[in-house]
């Protein structure tokens, strides 16, 4: 066999997107599902419906952007639903006593606080992150307990809640915020020397080290961004409620991860994209929609949502196993 | 004579218990490929992960471009212009070629944005430099080897690398892959790159390099012209020492057949190998490092699944067993790799001795305590380990000590057929002479016993009959006086079209 | 021997905390330290330390279940229902079956298919959750004739002075313990914990090995689950939520490694005990009960630090 390459060289557009798609088959299963639910029901492809979707993905979307970061990089963050609870309760609690905008500025400086703790810890300990984040989840919880009393919030003036009520057509502000964010992440990953290097630490740490990479303070930084976009999802979501449960986001995690999971980023790392998670997070709302518009009970998007998992996760094996021939 | 690039002079470099490197000097000329050789652990490697900065030497100075040279890490030596090209590449295949390349290195904006044109214009002259047939946006994970290995190359060109070292590089190359590499060699040569070549391989190093530095035990045995020199003198290097000194041969008293295996095979592995073995006799098995010994002990024993091939045992014919089924058979397999693949590290001795037999120290499959002691006490005196207790875990034991266990685990069932896969690797010499001597009792007991060994005065001293494997086919069998070191040589050292291609 | 004097004190250093947390809390609360109290600690822990003792052989060899909370709901929900149509002998055998009976699902999916435990387990969380609400349509279910059946008795009995949920916590603890210790399967799964290959070159079937610890995860799981149903004699469909961060907070707190290959049953009931005594201390001190999991979050961090101290400069060089 000779060095050139040509059928690389001369790839045609069908091969090059072929292989995206193999790459990236979440898309696949998505247009499935959306072709599925389309023909169930005459509801589901309206501008309004799908406007629907977009703003219930964003929420587990803007976590699936911190924790498809902290997954390439071969970790996991199960904190980030605790997380998300805290600075929604400091976004809505600290209203009344230092404004509104400095209130939010609060609960996002305590995401990224977080993240940096979590980081940190598993950076200089060599903990594996599962144990580390496992703590936070449980101990962030209970700080949103001291914090809130455990008591929901009430914002003390609904103008809050009216922030993210700007549209464009049915799209809503917050699904803009994912959107503007994924792609600003996935430009992060695919152009900037931090998202190369996400790829470089997460595929070999040992080999990232020796070519000079900063390990540990980039572990680091993407704990903190993971923290830092739970905190944005938390502020979301209290500006959408008005009001700061301190069970907000419990198991969010869980969903977080399946959708990341789901997308195709694999949790040994070194593998992954945001055009993944995005695929994942919008199969994922498309599941959880048009099984409740066809009035099927609460259980069966449980279910379905678990076995969708378990494919996934062979399919991504079969797949791996014919690269490697 | 030019000007010496790099100069090492009296470099020292001691790991716990080894003397890795000792007072070893030597010096690459600009223009020159210089091959590094020696046996495995005669300190080839250390010597170069030293000159890239993966190691700090204890002692002695390196001279680069006539001043001291002292390195924080390999992306330094990288800066400096001194490139390690890895037997294991050093690559991320999520990466683009372009992006790989500059690795760890790269040319950032203010905003730590990847100044992409520039880097994929530079990529782009490296590799057009290197005439290589792809392009600097090709995600690496889809090139074959020999193109990821070229993408380490350009690493050469880009940094203008003074120095650029190879190990082993043509360990997983098919023939014209190496061709062309060769030529690429002679590229970089031709503009006054000093090259370090390190390989097993005679015939490379005669075909390509200039100079050559042999290296036994940590010490510099001399540096020859190659035009000057032939096989039987480096050969003679390498070696060096007395043959059969402290080795015992079993006597060459041969029961049954115990194990016949036949064309053996398994896709990108090995091919076609065929050997049998019978009581009391040792049979070797030599090879270098990635020759496929390991692989097909690994299948004859259960652990791989073959793809053809037939076994045959005491005469019968059987299907291809699971560990499980050799070990009841009465086949042991000693691993390569004792921490890997021997020893459950956090047990200890006692527990780690019965874990292959546990039906038979458990009865109703309650482990009796007693006669797992008894085994246990019984093959640790006989093989005098020493240890601070049965359950003293054997991570905290010596190389040695380690060894022996793995040994007393698979002997105390007794079997027929005792497969060593370097046994000595690694130890000190006094368990060293003893693992020989066992080997030798052994085979006067009646086990069919099989040792595969990189040393190959080893391999000669403890067996009756050698076999040599190259490239994952049996390629030539010694027995009696043909038994030499110069034979071994020479039957693997000729690279043949290998079986791993694809 | 200087290294293995380090690490006992150590892990000493753990529990000389924990004693000084209980003398600390005793000197404050004088009803702590009290038989009854001692007894109402156990009684609440049986319950996670029955799942906690069985996951514990999951993560000896190197794997995690995080189903057992959800798990636990849906056995509870079955033994309960089941009790009232058919009685409580075969309502127990049938939890105990579809304990087994998941975790074997579990298992082939980890040990034989080979997919990662985390995300399975994960999956199996979700699943389970859904087909709790399948089986009870979203009701709640209770004990119809609660004052009649000797159903009662493994939540609310007494067994020589002792809470049953205790003696079943304890002999459940014990008889894991001696099958670890003393077994070719205990063998066999520190074996695969501690060095997966070594263990298939010794003839080992690793596949099996995990199958049959998820198998066990699902059973004690069961039993669990009978006792809770006793215990309440009801289920709501949230019951078990979040067990499984308890039950693995107690196993790492023990010190059983997520490695795999090193740890032990007795580990494990002293882990869940040193939560459950914390909780009850705090509760004791006036603390709400929330202020345990800020705590549980520093200890784990601290315990996890001190065992991983020595081996730092392995994992992170």
């Amino acid at each position: 066999m000779s060095l050139t390459s040509t059928d690389i060289r001369s790839g045609s557009h069908l091969r090059i997107g072929l292989s995206w798609l193999l790459r990236n088959h979440i898309w696949v299963f998505l247009a499935l599902t959306v072709a599925v639910f389309s023909l169930a029901s005459p509801y589901f492809l309206t501008a309004n419906n799908i406007g629907n979707i977009l703003t219930q993905g964003a929420f587990i979307g803007i976590l699936a952007i911190g924790m498809t970061m902290v997954m390439i990089d071969g970790e996991i963050d199960l904190s980030v639903g605790a997380t998300l609870a805290l600075a929604s309760a400091l976004a809505i609690g600290l209203q009344t006593h230092i404004g509104i905008w400095p209130a939010v500025f609060v609960g996002l400086l305590s995401g990224a606080a977080l993240g940096f703790l979590n980081g940190t810890l598993v950076a200089l300990s060599g903990m594996h992150s599962f144990i580390v984040t496992l703590g936070g989840l449980i101990g962030i919880r209970g700080l949103v307990f001291v914090y809130t009393g455990e008591n929901a919030l009430m914002v003390p003036d609904f103008s809050y809640t009216e922030i993210p009520e700007i549209y464009l057509g049915p799209i809503s502000m917050t699904a803009i915020i994912f959107f503007g964010l994924a792609f600003f992440f996935q430009w992060i990953l695919s152009s900037t020397r931090h998202g190369r290097e996400t790829y470089a630490v997460g595929d070999n740490i040992e080999a990232a080290h020796d070519a000079g990479i900063n390990v540990k303070r980039h572990k680091i930084i993407n704990f903190t961004l993971c923290g830092t976009l739970a905190a944005v999802c938390g502020i979301l979501l209290s500006m959408r409620l008005g009001t700061a449960e301190p069970n907000a986001g419990r198991i969010w995690e869980l969903w977080t991860i399946i959708a990341v999971v789901l997308g195709g980023t694999r949790l040994q790392g070194g593998f992954g994209s945001m055009w993944m998670t995005i695929g994942g997070v919008l199969t994922l709302a498309v599941l959880r929609n048009g099984l409740r518009l066809l009035n099927t009970p609460n259980y069966v998007e449980l279910m379905v949502m678990g076995a969708v998992l378990i494919l996934a996760l062979v399919l991504d094996k079969l797949l791996k196993r014919q690269e490697a021939t | 004579m030019s000007q010496a690039i790099l100069k090492v002079e009296g470099i020292t470099k001691t790991f716990p218990g080894v003397k890795a490197l000792d007072n070893v000097s030597f010096d690459i000329r600009p223009g020159e490929v210089h091959a590094l050789v020696g046996e495995n652990g005669a300190g080839k490697s250390t010597l170069m992960k030293t000159l890239a900065g993966l190691h700090r030497c204890d002692g002695g100075e390196i001279f680069y471009q006539g001043a001291p040279l002292s390195l924080s890490g390999p992306l330094d030596a990288r800066r400096k212009g001194i490139l390690l090209i890895h037997q294991e590449l050093s690559l991320s295949p999520e990466l683009s070629v372009a992006e790989n390349i500059y690795l760890g290195a790269w040319q950032t904006n203010r905003f730590g944005m990847l100044k992409k044109r520039e880097l994929r214009r530079n990529a782009t002259t490296a590799l057009e430099a290197l005439g290589c047939g792809f392009g600097p946006d090709v995600r690496l994970g889809t090139l074959s080897v020999a193109m990821q290995q070229m993408v380490e190359i350009a690493r050469a060109e880009a940094f203008s690398a003074n120095v650029v070292i190879f190990d082993e590089p043509t360990a997983s190359l098919t023939d014209s892959e190496k061709d062309q590499l060769f030529q690429t060699i002679r590229g970089l040569k031709a503009r006054g790159v000093g090259i370090v070549y390190i390989s097993h391989k005679m015939d490379e190093i005669f075909d390509i390099t200039d100079r050559i530095t042999v290296l036994r035990d940590g010490q510099v045995q001399g540096t020859v012209d190659t035009a000057d020199t032939d096989l039987n003198q480096i050969t003679r290097m390498m070696i060096g020492r007395t043959l059969d000194a402290y080795f015992v041969k079993a006597k060459a008293e041969f029961g049954d057949e115990v194990l016949r295996v036949e064309g053996l095979s398994k896709r990108g592995l090995f091919s076609d190998a065929s050997f049998s073995v019978r009581q009391g006799e040792v049979l070797g098995l030599y090879g270098l490092v990635g020759a496929g010994r390991s692989e097909l002990v690994e299948t004859v024993f259960g652990v791989r699944r073959a793809d053809a091939g037939r076994l045959f045992w005491k005469g019968r014919e059987i299907d291809w067993p699971t560990p499980r089924q050799s070990i009841d058979m009465g086949m042991a397999l000693v691993p390569e790799s004792r921490k890997e693949q021997g020893l459950v590290l956090m047990m200890g001795g006692r527990e780690n001795t019965s874990l292959p037999h546990l039906r038979r120290f458990s009865d109703l499959t309650v482990m009796n305590r007693a006669r797992e002691m008894a085994v246990y006490e019984k093959y640790r005196s006989a093989l005098s380990i020493k240890t601070t207790g049965p359950d003293q875990a054997v991570s905290q034991l010596s190389g040695g000590n380690q060894q022996k266990f793995v040994l007393a685990k698979w002997l105390c069932a007794e079997p027929g057929l005792i497969i060593l896969d370097e046994p000595t690797r690694g130890i000190d010499v006094g368990s060293k002479s003893a693992i020989h001597e066992l080997i030798a009792d052994l085979a006067e007991q009646g086990l069919a016993v099989i040792v595969i060994s990189s040393e190959m005065p080893e391999v000669l001293g403890v067996s009756h009959r050698v076999l040599a494997m190259s490239e994952g086919s049996i390629v030539a069998e010694f027995k009696g006086d043909a038994m030499t070191e110069e034979h071994l040589i020479d039957s693997v050292s000729h690279a043949r079209e290998p079986v791993a291609a694809e | 021997m200087e290294q293995r004097v380090g690490s006992v004190l150590r892990r000493h250093g753990l529990i000389i905390a924990f004693l000084v947390f209980l003398v600390g809390v005793a000197v404050n609360a004088s009803a702590f330290l009290t038989p009854g109290n001692i007894m109402d600690v156990l009684r609440q822990v049986s319950i996670t330390g029955l799942m906690a003792v069985g996951v514990t052989f999951v993560v000896l060899t190197g794997r995690l279940d995080l189903s057992v909370g959800s798990l636990l709901t849906l056995l509870t929900v079955i033994v309960v229902d089941q009790h009232n149509v058919v009685g409580p002998f075969p309502a127990i055998m049938m939890t105990l079956l579809a304990g087994a009976c998941i975790g074997a699902f579990n298992g082939v999916l980890v040990g034989f298919v080979g997919l990662n435990a985390l995300i399975v387990t994960l999956a199996m969380l979700s699943f389970l959750q859904g087909l709790v609400l399948f089986y009870s349509g979203g009701s709640n279910v209770n004990v119809e004739n609660a004052q009649a059946t000797w159903f009662a008795v493994f939540g609310r009995g007494t067994f020589l002075g002792l809470p049953v949920p205790v003696v079943i916590f304890l002999l459940g603890a014990l008889i894991a313990g001696l099958v670890l210790q003393f077994t070719s399967f205990g063998r066999k799964v520190y074996g695969v914990g501690g060095n997966e290959t070594a263990s298939i070159f010794s003839g080992i079937d690793a596949r099996w090995t995990v199958f049959w610890t998820y198998v066990i995860s699902g059973l004690a799981t069961g039993v669990a689950a009978i006792v809770m149903g006793s215990r309440v004699m009801g289920a709501q469909n949230t019951i078990g939520q979040g067990y499984e961060l308890t039950v693995l907070a107690g196993i790492i707190l023990g010190g059983t490694s997520l490695l795999g290959g090193s740890g032990s049953i007795w580990r494990t009931v002293i882990g869940i005990s040193m939560l459950g005594f914390i909780q009850n201390g705090l509760l004791l001190l006036g603390f709400p009960y929330y202020v345990q999991w800020l705590v549980t979050w520093v200890i784990i961090i601290i315990a996890v630090w001190i065992d991983l101290g020595a081996k730092r400069g392995r994992i992170f060089a």
